[in-house]
Formats: C-alpha cells, structure tokens, sequence
C-alpha cells in the first residue's frame, strides 16, 4: 500500500529496505529526519555522531568491516566530512558506503547556499540526485548496489524541495544482506603515498567506467514530447519543469555526477532549443558547454541565486504566468525569534547592555543577533565563535576584557572544543560563553553527547561540559543560571577582567522540553505600568506594547519571569496559584 | 482531475505541520496522488511558514507559486497579507483573526497594518474565524489549528469519514477527543 513520505523518511526506508546495517550522522536542517527515521528500525544500529567527520569516519569503518553503512548531513556538514571524503574515494568501500548530502537552496535555515554537486566531480564520486520520495527510497537501495559494484562511496543529494516534501511512495521488505568477509588488504585501505598512487589510477579507471554506466542507466532518460524546447534538468527542478511545460521534452538526470554527457548530447539532436535547468551553479551546463553540446539557455535566464519554482520558468522563458494580487501594503517581516521563556535570551539581554563585542555560532542563538537584542557581532560556522575569539583578542589585546565567544552544547561538543584548545594552549585570555540547554534544539531536539542519552534513547555517560575545559587547561569555570540577569551579569564582569582564559556555563534547559514546566502567564498591572518599554528590550514573542502599556499574549507567555526582573515599577508579576 | 492547491500559512509553533498531516491523510485515503512541502529548522521559531498540499490525478510541482492556490489557511492575518498573491483570484481565504505582531511590530520598529482581514476581502473570497476563541470553547488555545482544518474541510468535496480517519491516524491518542472537538466546531463555523 502506497504510504506519503518525507523524501527524508523514504530515504530511511531505503535503508532500511536496503539492507543498511549501520547509520551515522550529526543532525543539520533539511537532512536530520533520515537518521531520526532510520533509528526506528530495529535491524538498523543508527547514532549521533560529534560532528560529520566523526560520522563518515565511522560509517567508512562499518563498511571496512562489511557492512553496508550510512551517513547524512547537511550540505555544509559535508565540509566538515570533507577529509575523509576524499581518501574515502580512494579506499573504495567493502560493504556499500552512501552518504546523504541535503541542500537549502534559498537558505531556508543555514547560513550559505552552497551546491553541493561540485563534491562529486571534485572527489570523483558518484553522485544521484532524486525528484521525490519515491525515488529517494529507490535511490537509496540503488546507491548501495552501486557502491559495491563500483568499488566506491556513493553520494545521494538531496536539497529542501525533495527532503521535506511529502509524495507517495511505495514500500517493500527488507532484504537482509550478510556482512562481507573483512580481509587485510593494505595496498588497498593504507592510504600511503605508494599506496595512494596507485588507488589515484584505480579512481580514474572507476570514474571512466561510471561515465559508461550513466551512459546507460534509466536513471536517466529522454522523455520526448513538444520538440521546439528540449529541458535538461534534474531534483526538484524536474517536477517544476514538468508543471511549467507539461507538453515540452525533458531529458531527466538521475545520476548528476558523472554525467551521460553524449545521451544529452542525442537528446539535444531532437528538440529546437536546449535548455538547462538547475538551481544554484550551472554544473550541468558548464559541462555540456564544455563538451560541445549545444545549450540554448541556463543561467543566463534563471540567476545563481535561490529556489526555482514553476512561475520563475516560464517568467524566464517569455511564457504568461497566473494573474495575482498583492496585499498592496508594506507587510512588516517576521523573522524567527528565540521562543517565549528561552533560556538564551536572558543572556543575551545581558550582552546586550553590557554592549559586548561577541562572536556567535550555529544554533537557535544566532537568533541572538536580531533586533531588539542585537547582541552577535558575526556568526560564520560551527565551532566558529570559539577560534575567532581567540584571533580576534590575540591582534586586539586591549578589546579581551568585552569580547566573548558564544556556543551551544552540541555545536561545542562538535568543533568548538578545538578552538578552546587553542585559546587555553596558546595562552589565550578569552572568555567563552558555553550555552548549555540540554539539547540540540535548532534542527527540533537531538540528543547529544552532553545529554546522557542517545539516538536510540539508550543512556550513555553525559560528557561534563566543565571537566572537559578544566582538562583542557581552562582555570575558571563557572555555571550560571541565565535567568538570573543579575548574577550572570556580575559573573561576566568578573569573568571578563581575568588576564587568563575562562568559561562561562550558562546553563538553563530549553523551554520547549517536555520536561521543562511552565508557569502561568505573567499579569501586568495597567495602573502600575509608566510605558517605559524597558521589558520590550527582552524581545520577547509573548510580550506587546498596546496603548502606551505593555501586555501579555497569554498564548504564548510560559511564566519565565525575565520581564518581572526588567521592570523598574514592580508592575509585572507572577499570578497567584 | 486537475492539480489543486492548498496553501496553510502561519507563525513557526503555531501547529500548521499537524494540519498538513491531517490534510495530507484525508486526501491519500480518496486515492489521490498528493504532495506537501514543510519547512522544518530555523523558521520553525515563531517565524512566517508556509505548507504547500498538492493533489489530483498527478501532482509535479511540490510548491504553489504565484495566483496557484485554490484554498488559503492562514493561522494569522499577516501571514494571509504577505501570501496573498498566491492565491487564485477566484481561490477562498480561510483565516483566523486573532492577529501575533512579529517583532518589528513588538519593538515599535513597524506598524502593524490596519483592518487586514477588511482588505483581504477586497482580494478575495474570505471566510474570517476567532479560532482561538473556538479552540478554548474545545477546551485548549492549542487547538486553533485544528479549528481551522474543520472550517476548511466544511469548504472542500471531501467525505467526513476521510476527515475522521486521518484525525485518527496523525493526532496522538490522548489528544485525539479535543481535536475532533475543535474540528467539529470549525467545521460547523
């Protein structure tokens, strides 16, 4: 029976379906949901990893060791799996090796949009590209024959449109496939130098004999209708092509890298007009241009930047759209902000009015940065926060008494540890905000290594976030309660004027655990309130300004309480139980 | 039959995925081919989200682009404004009047504008509810959602039973009484 399906869920099944013994990943927005799946299955052993490189270590010692073996991340994870991505092309895999790369064109929730495709050509692997979820669950089986047939990792890429869209897939059972004998096979796996030369030349031979099998695949195809315009495309484009043009011809890519270049090159034979359709680089194009294929159109017509969409193909190809109408107003915007009774946000006020120079990182406080609080001064990527501080106060030793670096526990745990290295090692004199809530909460509430349970719920030794500093040479160590502005900001203070490197914990759960009770709403008193708006400064979604005075969306409110400790006329308060 | 579009817009936290899920079940068990696209991560934190539900004898595009939607859910009046145009101009407005002022309109930054739901009237047919007052009568203020999916269901060809069944199947055992209670009132709306 046909079920509806996350294109991340078909995905897991795939897996599953596939045989796949063992998955590991780090959560990142559009790819988390196909590891949180996959760890459903019984038959599948899936984990957190510290961070991507982590994850595709291990997934490549699953596969050594026989098994087929899984890892997915988010198109910048793969920068950080980068390393062993590349020599992992040279070992090739024992049992099959996949690893689920997801993009977000239009930047939907990361912090670059860049096309993950040049991965393949620049590691000389494989790569599939699916246009729904039925094919991210055949794909998925079918990246693992591949691998193993080939000798080699295989990338399956995936961007939002195809990750968290839903379409209709259709299951099949498992087939079990047993672990493959491990042998010692050093010339292949002991990437020396006299090793590795070799395995260079085994790599071009596999990248040649791939090109034939592209070539040939019905992953891709030559679907012929209209001939006056020819669409070569892949992804979700596919499905926007398909409802801009249904009567047009399409030559559909499935496996994006290499590419069945002289397929493409007989498609273009048949139709008028060839055009390339793709969203952010021209990778299919560049190299149809380069090989002499004649391309009519491509990113001269759609931009680098962002999602396509049906209306922009034909807009861009002369075609009528729909008629619309717009509000006809100025809408004002409303971008994601720390939810009612979140534990940065008393923190973050406090940066905020000490006006600190502060160096932020990935996580739900880079919301940090928005107004009213404005309290981040860059945010570049994961771990990022830590090391910049300690290059920023090293060429500017006068500004280390108002500059702090701030990270989350999980983003901590992933890279920002090494940066701390560096600071305590490098006789840094750096103060560090480690912002521990207890989860990983931006890509929807992970377990991690700090929280003493994992992906499968099981419990596992919490990592101490203090002993792991003080280990690292970090003499002060402090744990602060957020929601005590007062003390967090004499703490800070303090922390600040050390002439030795420091940590501050700050340390509250997250209000959205199921865990964390919430109180009810706060009353302001219309009589007492003077209309200040010293509690606006908090930017907090529950609280309003209506008429002069401040109230409370009692909606949304969850009784924290920061806003009673703002409020200089004593005229918020907690309502008696 | 033709592709038909539904858009369900709202603020991050406001339960708008439940809601797609409910749609999306009603309308896999009439055999339709169906699609939906979420966006889950960052603008789940009470930014502006969009859902996309597709469905007819073969859905393509997971996306509605501009003049595409037939039906539009809003769970607040500035999320209808700011999609507007991408409602068909002979497609129905659902929209809930409760409004939540984004923060530019919170920090005094920017004005909420005026009389919305008024103006959205002139643009297209409108169907305005209190559904925060409907969902505290089903008994919790969570339940605006789906308040909401019983007023829209009122307005498309689709059997009871099929509404009632997928409640069953997405909402969680223990809440599945205040949901059809809610349901039932924005359906009767």
């Amino acid at each position: 029976m046909k079920e509806l399906l996350l294109g991340n869920w078909a995905v897991a099944r795939g897996l599953y379906e596939a045989g796949c013994r063992f998955v590991s990943s780090y959560p990142g927005t559009p790819s988390t949901e196909i590891t949180e799946r996959a760890a459903d299955y019984a038959e599948i052993y899936a984990e957190w990893a510290p961070n991507e490189k982590v994850a595709l270590e291990a997934a490549l010692g699953a596969s050594l060791a026989g098994a087929r073996s899984f890892a997915a991340m988010k198109h910048v994870g793969l920068n950080v799996a980068a390393d062993p991505l590349f020599t992992a092309s040279y070992t090739g895999v024992n049992g099959g090796l996949v690893i689920a790369v997801a993009d977000d064109p239009a930047m939907h929730s990361s912090q670059n949009e860049q096309d993950s495709r040049h991965y393949a050509r620049a590691a000389k692997l494989p790569m599939l590209e699916p246009s729904d979820s039925s094919e991210c669950l055949h794909f998925a089986k079918l990246a693992f024959e591949l691998s193993e047939r080939f000798d080699t990792p295989v990338i399956l890429r995936t961007a939002t449109r195809i990750a968290h869209a839903q379409s209709l897939v259709e299951p099949s059972p498992r087939e079990e496939v047993e672990l493959k004998p491990y042998e010692k096979n050093p010339e292949k796996y002991v990437m020396s130098p006299s090793n590795a030369v070799r395995r260079h030349e085994a790599v071009e031979k596999r990248t040649a004999a791939l090109g034939e099998y592209s070539e040939s695949s019905e992953l891709n195809r030559g679907e012929l209708r209209g001939r006056e315009i020819g669409f070569v495309t892949s992804g979700a484009c596919y499905e926007y092509v398909r409802e801009a043009f249904p009567n047009a011809s399409v030559f559909k890519i499935g496996i994006v890298h290499p590419l069945p270049v002289e397929r493409i090159r007989a498609f273009s034979g048949k139709v008028g007009r060839l055009i390339v359709v793709e969203e952010l680089d021209p990778f299919i194009e560049t190299e149809l241009r380069a090989a002499g294929v004649p391309v009519a159109g491509g990113k001269d017509l759609f931009g680098l930047l962002g999602e396509l969409s049906p209306v922009k193909i034909q807009k861009a190809l002369g075609e009528p759209v729909p008629e619309a109408k717009a509000f006809g107003e100025p809408i004002p915007p409303r971008p994601p902000v720390m939810c009612a009774g979140c534990p940065h946000r008393g923190l973050f006020r406090v940066l905020s009015k000490l006006k600190l120079t502060v160096l932020g990182d990935i996580g739900c406080y880079t919301l940090g940065s928005a107004a009213p609080l404005n309290a981040i001064d860059s945010v570049v990527c994961m771990g990022a926060s830590v090391s910049m501080l300690h290059g920023f106060t090293k060429v500017r030793p006068d500004t280390a008494k108002r500059t702090v670096g701030v990270i989350g526990d999980s983003t901590f745990i992933h890279s920002g540890i090494t940066g701390l290295i560096d600071i305590a090692y490098n006789r840094g004199v750096s103060t560090l905000i480690v912002l521990d809530n207890a989860i990983t909460g931006m890509t929807g509430h992970q377990q991690n290594p700090t929280t003493g349970l994992t992906l499968k719920n099981e419990p596992s030794p919490a990592i101490s976030i203090e002993k792991l500093c003080e280990a690292s040479g970090i003499r002060s160590v402090r744990v602060v309660d957020p929601h005590d502005m007062q003390l967090m900001e004499r703490t800070l203070k303090e922390e600040l004027q050390r002439d030795e490197p420091s940590v501050i914990v700050s340390r509250r759960p997250c209000a959205l655990l199921k865990c964390v009770p919430h109180k009810p709403p706060v009353r302001i008193d219309p009589e007492k309130c003077r209309g200040c708006a010293a509690c606006m400064k908090l930017g907090c979604p529950a609280l309003r300004f209506a008429g002069k005075r401040a109230a409370v969306d009692e909606a949304q409110c969850v009784g924290c309480g920061l806003c009673i400790q703002t409020c200089g006329f004593c005229a918020i308060g907690e309502v008696d139980q | 039959m033709n592709t038909a579009s539904v858009m369900i817009v709202g603020v991050g936290g406001q339960g708008t995925l439940l809601a797609s899920k409910v749609l999306g079940a009603a309308l896999l068990s009439l055999d339709y081919d169906v699609k939906v696209s979420e966006v889950h991560g960052m603008s789940q934190r009470g930014g502006s989200v969009v859902t996309y539900v597709r469905f007819g004898d073969e859905v393509h595009a997971p996306i509605v682009d501009l003049g595409g939607a037939d039906y539009m859910l809003a769970f607040e009046p500035l999320e209808a404004a700011r999609y507007i145009a991408r409602l068909k101009p002979t497609g129905l407005l659902i929209v809930n009047t409760r409004d939540t002022p984004p923060m530019p309109v919170i920090t005094g930054r920017m004005a909420y504008p005026e009389d919305v739901v008024g103006k959205l009237g002139a643009r297209a047919d409108v169907v305005a509810i209190d559904a925060m007052k409907l969902a505290k009568d089903a008994g919790s203020p969570k339940a605006v959602n789906m308040v909401l999916m019983g007023a829209l269901a009122a307005r498309m060809r689709i059997p009871a039973s099929a509404w009632s069944d997928a409640l069953e199947k997405q909402v969680p055992a223990r809440f599945l009484e205040l949901n059809r209670r809610a349901f039932e009132l924005g359906n009767a709306y």
